[in-house]
């Protein structure tokens, strides 16, 4: 159903050369519309729990998997979908996911905050903040220790960046020179929170030399730009072993979660922040730069709607987990048991 | 008398004790300007503004500690965690601090302070925001536990743990906060400590707290339709327990279930079942059973979750089991 992972070395791209933006666009509008599905799906009542959506920072998952060798690892938050669409897993399967089915990405078990890939490279949407910044740390341990050349990339919130466990994953990472990029994505709010409620500082990348890392930061307006100082972290990571500490300006343009009316931020805000969407910004280019006609990106938006459709049929045409199954996947000796169909 | 949601209850518990004590203050994430993750808040930041109602970053280590350190030096704090699955990063304030400072010292500090918030599933959050956290902290001495399940005890009881000078945590619903019931419109406390019968009977002793009470009461429900006459016992407080409340039950009806939140393993309930062989073995007339989590991590998906938690018809198969009743 998805295009599989591209595996495009990890260089800079210059210019806006089309075929690489039409595919960017491609990702992101794929991560608005799968967004958009699931967001339609929780008001209709046919899912449930928490729904994070990731609509207005898709740039930074699409640029990221575009930059991803085998072997390399995003570690992320409960705002996970985007990276598994743009990592390649299968619409249909994060679709089952969010409505609790057995053919869902990890069978039911997580839901939406806990999407799971590890075959394509997505090492976990981890819903405590900050519990999975020490873990990342631990994937690159692993990767300095076993040589195996691979990067860990982990992203988290602004807000993530207050807690112990991202002081000491982050601090561990810099004494031992780990290969690993941490990407905050800043997007204003942890939950209702602006960020001068959150830290007595503006630039988060303060925070780098403390741990010797390098830093960026930047506004994530263009998703070329986007790739391309990632990817000299990434670069840095992989063949110095030097981490760093990125902090990209973004927004989410809608709540915190489903239940969040978003009520703390006015509408001239959102309003601006959505003149400098990538995706936007994307098509623009597409049309004005490349000459790309509007039926041409409506056809492709059709595309993806029928992509997006199919995702929900399969979703809510596929069975539920079987009852026995909350008894699976606690130990290795559970799976074994069941004929490894756990 | 007056009807309140359980929300609104904590909510005039907190507020007549701010008001009572300017040394009572809320810290948490999103209390203030956001009115609370669920409102429990709401309108305090207006009120009080934010020197006593105070938004913290997500820092539950730091903030929790924060409260035992400003506790210490004579205010009183009442942390809130969005969820008490949070408290898990937090879990070593409580255990190494609040839990240990009096008596480390020799008795020099008190902590009069009150970590609250929602406890136990909700709906689909799935396993690290689906967690029961009672047991754990009933685990160890030094802190008073307290599981409410209506907004009367919500409210005499929050008012009686602020005014303690011990740690207490202090466990909510999130699925419970708009549970509606009276309450008095005069000042009242509820002693901590002391369980409730929430439903007089003979038959059967059913034990429970927080979000097994509707539980255990629908089960009650269905079991009479069968002649089965279940007394209701709401514990209310679960360290330090009532033990006279369910030895008393207990010897008369001669059969006892509990009904809970939480895994199986250790704990609560098996503290509970421990006492009453221990205390009134000679008074049984079938083992002490429990209905509470599966042993399993909470998953995600609504038919799984279902199962998992305890319904009113699985806590009624095992009142008819520990009944010897046949259909
Ligand atoms: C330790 C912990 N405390 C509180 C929460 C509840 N919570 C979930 S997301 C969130 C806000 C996080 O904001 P941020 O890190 O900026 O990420 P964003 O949601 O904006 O992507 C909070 C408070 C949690 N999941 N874990």
């Amino acid at each position: 159903m998805s295009p599989p992972n591209d595996p495009t070395p990890a260089a800079p791209v210059a210019g806006h050369d089309l075929e690489r933006l039409r595919h960017f666009y491609n990702q992101m509008l794929r991560i608005r519309r799968f967004e958009e599905a699931a967001a339609r799906a929780y008001t209709q009542g046919k899912i449930s729990g928490f729904l994070h959506l990731y609509i207005g920072q898709e740039a930074i998952a699409v640029a990221t998997a575009d930059l991803m060798r085998p072997g390399d690892r995003v570690v992320t938050t409960y705002r996970d979908h985007g990276f598994a669409v743009a990592l390649g897993c299968d619409t249909g399967a994060c679709m089952a996911e969010l409505y609790g089915k057995k053919t869902g990405l990890v069978g039911g078990n997580g839901g939406s905050m806990h999407f799971f890939a590890k075959e394509q490279g997505l090492w976990g949407g981890y819903a405590i903040v900050g519990g999975h910044v020490p873990v990342a740390t631990g994937h690159a341990f692993a990767s300095k220790y076993l040589g195996d050349g691979a990067v860990t990339l982990c992203f988290l919130g602004e807000g993530a960046m207050h807690i112990g466990a991202t002081h000491e994953g982050m601090h561990l990472a810099g004494l031992w020179r780990l290969p690993v990029v941490f990407v905050i994505e800043n997007n204003q709010y942890a939950m209702g929170t602006p960020l001068r409620r959150q830290t007595a500082v503006d630039d988060l990348t303060v925070r780098a030399p403390a741990y010797r890392m390098t830093s960026d930061r930047w506004v994530v307006r263009d998703v070329f730009e986007t790739r391309a100082r990632l990817a000299r972290a990434i670069e840095q990571a992989r063949e110095e072993s030097q981490p760093s500490l990125i902090e990209l300006l973004t927004y989410r343009f809608r709540g915190h979660s489903m239940s969040d009316p978003g009520k703390y931020r006015s509408k001239d805000e959102v309003d601006q922040w959505k003149e400098r969407d990538p995706l936007h910004r994307a098509q623009v280019q597409l049309r004005d730069e490349h000459g790309v006609s509007e039926e041409e990106l409506d056809a492709l938006d059709e595309r993806i709607g029928e992509e997006m459709d199919a995702a929900v049929e399969f979703a809510e045409s596929s069975p539920l987990p079987d009852p026995e199954h909350r008894f699976r996947g606690h130990y290795v000796e559970d799976d074994l048991a069941a004929g490894g169909e756990g | 008398m007056t009807v309140l949601q359980i929300r609104e209850a904590l909510r005039a518990a907190i507020d007549e004790e701010m008001a009572r004590d300017d040394r009572v203050f809320v810290m948490g994430e999103e209390v203030g300007h956001y009115d609370g993750a669920y409102k429990v808040t709401e309108g305090l930041l207006a009120k009080y503004g934010e020197q006593r109602v105070v938004d913290t970053p997500i820092a539950e280590a730091g903030f929790a500690g924060v409260g035992i350190g400003a506790a210490m030096a004579g205010l009183r704090p009442i942390v809130e965690f969005m969820t008490f699955n949070f408290s898990a990063v937090a879990f070593d304030q409580i255990l190494n601090n609040a839990a240990k400072l009096r008596q480390l010292s020799n008795g020099q500090f008190t902590l009069p302070i009150v970590f609250r918030g929602p406890n136990a599933a909700a709906h689909m959050l799935s396993s690290t925001h689906s967690q029961a956290f009672e047991s754990f902290y009933c685990g160890f001495p030094g802190v008073k536990v307290i599981s409410v399940a209506t907004p009367y005890d919500a409210k005499g009881l929050l008012k009686s743990a602020i005014r303690d000078d011990n740690p207490v945590l202090f466990f909510e619903s999130e699925v419970m906060y708009s549970v509606k019931g009276e309450v008095p419109d005069e000042e009242y406390l509820i002693p901590i400590g002391k369980a409730d019968i929430k439903r007089p009977g003979e038959g059967i002793t059913v034990i429970t707290w927080g979000q097994g009470v509707p539980v255990a009461l629908a089960a009650a429900e269905l079991a009479a339709r069968d002649g089965l006459d279940c007394e209701v016992i709401d514990l209310r407080t679960l360290r330090p327990l009532d033990d006279e409340a369910v030895l008393a039950s207990v010897r008369k009806t001669n059969r006892a279930v509990l009904v809970y939140h939480g895994w199986p393993y250790g704990g609560t309930g098996a503290e509970v079942s421990d006492r009453i062989q221990r205390l009134a073995f000679d008074h049984l007339d079938a083992p002490i059973e429990r209905v509470c989590y599966d042993d399993v991590n909470m998953p995600y998906a609504e038919n799984l979750e279902q199962l998992v938690i305890p319904s009113p018809e699985r806590a009624l198969e095992v009142i008819r089991k520990v009944a010897y009743y046949r259909i």
